[in-house]
């Protein structure tokens, strides 16, 4: 390229001047060397791998209107008596952090916008990371080499939820604060350190002068700079992997089929972030969030009813209000379980998810690169223990959420409650049978339209009087789409005894190997996908129907 | 039957076989009905051939970006004329803020003007020939990672690392060490607990103080199926230290009939069936007082423990795991005082709390 | 596995399938819904006596007795006096029509006048608290502030911050506080209806009354300001995720599939 270019030169005999700073740029930075192999790096075109996009454009938004937001706000818990603009909070004392709050909402032109694009794009931000993990998930795309990135994308969905539970806390409002005052519980909570702990973190006795200003530094430096690094880490590796593509004509594991960077990624992308912006601003200016003002300071003796987290908490919540009340007193010492247990359950749950491509990768024995998507209905029990996670979770924002869905669907709170406790171990379970019958039901159906062809809904009468509907026969590419999959056999363990007649040793994670292994790939898990032979028999015995 | 990448021998006896193993490196064959045809020819849009419908994409992107700059200019001009307290009623919305509205309005068409824009432009006007590139594989090959092995091994055996224990050993030992003094200057974040998470300010002889009226207050002033909150003499909202002080001190009071009261314990703590008890929940420390003065029970808004306070405020419900302390209380010329502190700490459990 | 599917996919199975849904819904639905409990019956059927006995004994006396005294259906009305009546009957509450968790707000069935009869006749029995004068619940000389602290400290833990109720145990509930007259919001704080406690002029003061019923006319009022917008029901961060799941990741969503389509084609004709 940059021959072509330099052949072009100017009156004087000069390069253009966009080539000359190119030039300086390449002797220093190398520039020429990094755009051949990423200008016109190949994208594929799907909506779902636009999902981590929202992601990383929301985290964005978060950036720009939180620096924004952080030439306003005091971080300060000094208490001062409130004489600003909005009538209802006059002559109230509160701390300066929920003072300045109400001054960014009410005093400064904008401010409130501001206030509510970064709350609302703090949502977003996490929902979308949700929903690209799960289209990661059950498309299987953290499989290698992509298992690190899934670690790191993970990692950046568990800082969002501290950095947004961090955020929302800095108003001092009667809300979040109830929140910390959680915080405090838990910590508390842990054996041994915990009351040392409450007086390190809280700088003192709850709640202290020194919570908001440190969750302000966390908030606005720590997490959002480990985020950072992580989102480039991020990045760099979708660049280097080569993004992932489904499965359809030309597209195969040694290829990405799709267009290139420059021009159409670099405009689809640029203006995708402006469509997330345009997007979030409008539901600011159209829906109220967190609106402080209703909600009031904090105050340690006052509380509300209806008193959430934001909802990538809500899952938590859930898990500690379902919780039974169970407390040791032995020794002199007090282990409360109300709170240990669900505070202990909660990373176990996400980890389980995280780990989740470990697993698989052992129990299957593959060491292949993988780049071509698989459907989900051909990996049935990966897409099991998917839904039977997403049940879990959702079981327990109904717990985190329990008061409003008594009162919504004049439910009792109590049974409601039992409801999530039981639920949230028996309905996984149905979930995961559940969701690997239909996977088997949509492979039947696969090999059905393959050996058959799709049902076109045409009756028509053959001379002799019978009915039959008209079966379309698929393209090659409809074929090629719904046999390309592989069908791994499931681990043997082998004989018991070696050729020599000695017995093998197997050690127990050999066996508990295979047995997983079965339960992937074993033949209740999978339908034997049509084979060319029963095809050519079907198509060449009896015409199309 | 897709390219199923770069096989790798794996040594396990006990890796699965693969039936896909035979098919590696098929090619499109006449005889393979399901073999992948390869890329789709590309077909052209009406864009592609017909320059006024290329015309009609180029206006629309135009018109699009000119839309952006007309927001832009709106954005500002709602800036600079609408009153910050200007509230406007616009449906469904209710009661709103104009400039709220209008500033997110502006900004959300000129940002979004903008995208659609340029993707407008990306799909009807920027080529969407779709073209394979090759993927390599991430591994290095072999020579390249004997290369690194080796470059390895020298370095590591000219650093004598490997020879030199004791500087193996005194450098770990120095590089383990030195973290504890950013660990140690963690100490000052906060004093040591003593006993504060023991100790409120409640003590004998101290009176009963309204939360609302800020007044002293009587037996008479409770009434059987009332809710009152109090707070010890002395407290005052201004004071340096309240909300450390109410985090540990506020009380609810209220007040059963003597015969509905099944604790005796409870019952001789009480003045006249009023019956003061924390207002902070043995859970993690929500001020719980939803109280329903027909079955005596109070609930947390936060977690739902539920305790009973006609029976010692036993938990009935929800994950506290102890009752909820209740205060002595007793009158004394006409006012209702603390009898004596609380004799267990208050709000949630704690490893010493015993 | 082969029976099992073949069994599935007898014609009848999906209505099968449908109608055992059903019956688990409804079953979970009756599990989960409030258990009754043994209330006033049905006693909407009388309405045309005009006077408070008369009143009180076609309307009410069949769950509190015929003087009043409270039976085994309903409590004693014994000193509730003039602002429970005014409440109660005033809201709708009573007479109550079915058993339930609690017995919620509905259509009023009486005048004023009749009310103010039936008030009277109560009050009559034992002396309890008077119907409160205009002045006590206008927000003349009320201090909105205070009342907002008044309402966060007393009110809020049940009512939520603006008044939108919550829940309570076992399918009682604490009532949403729009388009709730003052005056009986300052009855229901004098007298404590149902599980709701009193709060009395020793416990809140009658200009704290005022005050809270001031601020709520100001956040809860029917022309109350959401300076944000839309208010979501005012009941926090789960209405807001619900929001932010649906109208933001989805309208992003629509975006994105209209960002990665494929644009048409030219038809070869």
């Amino acid at each position: 390229m940059s021959n072509e270019t330099s052949a072009t030169t100017t009156r004087r005999g000069q390069a253009p001047r966009g080539e000359r700073i190119a030039d300086w740029a390449d002797g220093r930075l190398g520039i020429y060397s990094l755009a051949k192999s990423n200008m016109r790096k190949i994208f594929p075109d799907h909506w779902s791998f636009m999902l981590g996009e929202v992601a990383l454009y929301s985290f964005i938004i978060i950036i720009l209107t939180g620096v924004y937001l952080t030439l306003f706000f005091h971080p300060s818990m000094a208490e001062v008596t409130y004489h600003g603009s909005y009538v209802p909070m006059q002559g109230i004392r509160m701390t300066q952090a929920f003072e300045s709050t109400l001054n960014i909402s009410f005093d400064v032109r904008g401010g409130l916008l501001i206030r509510q694009i970064h709350h609302w794009a703090a949502l977003v931000f996490l929902a979308a990371m949700m929903v690209h993990m799960m289209r990661v998930f059950f498309t299987g795309a953290f499989r290698k080499p992509r298992e690190v990135n899934w670690l790191f994308g993970f990692l950046l969905f568990v800082l969002g939820m501290f950095t947004g539970f961090t955020g929302y806390s800095l108003p001092d409002d009667l809300l979040s604060g109830t929140g910390v005052r959680f915080i405090e519980g838990v910590i508390l909570a842990m054996p041994l350190v915990g009351s040392y702990l409450q007086f390190f973190i809280f700088g003192g006795e709850f709640p202290g002068h020194d919570i908001i200003p440190r969750f302000f530094t966390v908030h606005v430096l720590l997490l959002p700079g480990i985020m950072l690094g992580l989102l480039v880490a991020h990045l760099i590796l979708v660049f280097y992997h080569k993004h992932t593509q489904f499965p359809g004509a030309g597209k195969t594991n040694n290829n990405v089929v799709g267009m290139p960077l420059l021009p159409v990624y670099m405009a689809k992308a640029g203006g995708f972030f402006f469509l997330v912006f345009g997007v979030i601003s409008v539901i600011a200016a159209i829906a109220s969030i967190n609106p402080v003002w209703a909600i009031g300071p904090y105050r340690p003796d006052q509380v509300s009813t209806g008193a959430q987290p934001d909802w990538y908490m809500g899952f938590a919540e859930g898990l500690v209000r379902v919780m039974p009340g169970w407390e040791w007193n032995f020794w002199g010492h007090t282990i409360n379980f109300g709170v240990l247990i669900p505070i202990l359950v909660f990373p176990l749950v996400l980890v389980a998810i995280a780990v989740y491509p470990f697993v698989e990768s052992w129990v299957r024995g593959d060491k292949r690169e993988h780049h071509i998507l698989d459907r989900p209905r051909n990996v049935p029990t990966r897409t099991g223990f998917g839904v039977a996670w997403l049940v879990a979770y959702f079981v327990m924002l109904i717990g985190g959420g329990n008061d409003l869905w008594a009162t919504h669907f004049h439910l009792s709170l109590n049974s409601l409650t039992w409801f999530v406790r039981i639920g949230f171990f028996v309905l996984p379970v149905l979930a995961f049978i559940a969701t690997k019958r239909i996977c088997m039901g949509l492979q039947r159906r696969d090999k059905d339209k393959v050996l058959h062809g799709r049902e076109s809904g045409i009756i028509k009468r053959l001379p002799h009087g019978e009915f039959i509907e008209v079966h379309e026969p698929l393209s090659q590419e409809q074929l090629h789409v719904l046999t390309q999959h592989e069908q791994p056999e499931p681990l043997e363990l082998g004989p018991e005894v070696d050729e020599n007649g000695v017995e093998r040793k197997l050690s127990r994670s050999q066996k508990l190997r295979a047995k997983l292994s079965k339960s992937f790939y074993g033949e209740d898990n999978v339908i034997a996908k049509p084979t060319v032979e029963e095809y050519q028999e079907i198509t060449s015995g009896h015409g199309h129907h | 039957m897709s390219e199923t990448g770069r096989h790798e021998d794996v040594p396990e006896e006990i890796l699965p076989s693969e039936r896909e193993t035979a098919h590696e490196g098929v090619v499109t064959k006449a005889d393979n009905p399901f073999a992948d045809p390869g890329l789709p020819a590309h077909e052209h849009r009406a864009q592609d051939i017909d320059e006024r419908a290329a015309r009609r994409s180029e206006r629309t992107v135009a018109l699009l970006f000119l839309v952006s700059m007309i927001a832009t200019v709106g954005f500002i001009a709602a800036y600079v004329a609408i009153p910050i307290d200007k509230i406007v009623y616009i449906w469904p919305l209710g009661y709103i803020s104009g400039l709220n509205f209008a500033l997110g309005l502006t900004l959300g068409a000129a940002l979004f003007c903008i995208g659609a824009g340029a993707v407008h432009w990306a799909r009807t006007l920027m080529s969407d020939e779709e073209v394979a590139d090759e993927r390599h594989p991430i591994q290095a090959p072999p020579e390249v990672k004997a290369k690194v092995l080796a470059d390895f091994a020298a370095g590591a055996k000219e650093s004598q690392f490997g020879r030199r224990k004791l500087i193996r050993n005194t450098m770990f030992g120095a590089l383990a060490l030195v973290p504890l003094s950013g660990v140690v200057l963690l100490r000052d974040l906060g004093p040591l607990p003593g006993t504060k998470l023991r100790t409120t300010n409640w003590k004998k002889g101290v009176r009963l103080v309204n939360q609302s009226t800020n007044l002293p207050l009587r037996p008479e002033d409770i009434a059987v199926g009332s809710l009152t909150f109090a707070k010890p003499e002395g407290l005052e909202e201004d004071d340096e230290e309240f909300a450390e002080k109410i985090a540990k001190d506020a009380l609810m009071l209220v007040r059963i009939q003597p015969q509905n009261i099944k604790d005796k314990h409870e019952l001789s703590w009480s003045h006249e069936g009023i019956v003061a008890y924390s207002k902070i929940c043995t859970h993690v420390g929500c001020p719980i007082s939803l109280y329903e003065q027909q079955t005596h029970h109070v609930l947390c808004p936060c977690h739902q423990s539920t305790f009973d306070l006609s029976d010692g405020g036993r938990v009935i419900f929800g994950p506290a795991g102890h009752a909820l302390p209740q205060l002595h209380i007793t009158e004394k010329d006409g006012f209702l005082e603390a009898a004596s502190g609380f004799e267990e700490p208050v709000g949630p459990s704690f490893w010493e709390r015993g | 596995m082969k029976k099992l599917s073949a069994r599935r996919r007898h014609p009848l199975a999906a209505l099968v399938v449908l109608l055992f849904a059903l019956a688990v819904t409804g079953g979970l639905y009756a599990a989960f819904a409030p258990a009754d409990k043994a209330q006033a019956d049905d006693t909407a059927q009388s309405l045309a006596i005009k006077e408070g006995k008369k009143l009180f004994a076609v309307g009410c006396a069949s769950c509190h007795g015929t003087g009043g005294q409270g039976t085994t259906d309903g409590p004693s009305l014994v000193g509730v006096g003039a602002a429970a009546v005014d409440f109660q009957v005033g809201t709708g509450r009573m007479p109550a029509q079915q058993p339930g968790a609690q017995v919620p707000r509905k259509k009023n069935i009486y005048t004023n006048a009749q009310i103010d009869q039936l008030a009277a006749y109560v009050a009559s029995l034992g002396a309890g608290p008077t119907v409160p004068e205009k002045s006590q619940y206008s927000s003349d000389g009320a201090d909105i502030g205070k009342g907002g602290e008044l309402f966060r400290t007393n009110c809020a833990q049940c009512h939520n911050f603006t008044g939108k109720g919550g829940a309570l145990t076992n399918g009682k509930y604490a009532p949403t506080l729009e388009g709730v007259d003052p005056k009986h919001i300052y009855e229901a704080m004098e007298t404590g209806p149902q599980n709701m406690p009193s709060f009395g002029d020793g416990s809140l003061s009658k200009q704290n009354k005022k005050d809270i019923i001031a601020y709520l006319g100001a956040v809860n009022g029917d022309e109350s300001e959401s300076p944000g917008g839309l208010d979501l029901g005012g009941l926090g961060p789960v209405s807001e995720g619900l929001f932010g799941y649906i109208f933001g990741l989805g309208a992003l969503v629509a975006v994105a599939i209209w960002v990665a389509a494929r644009t048409t084609k030219a038809k070869k004709s």
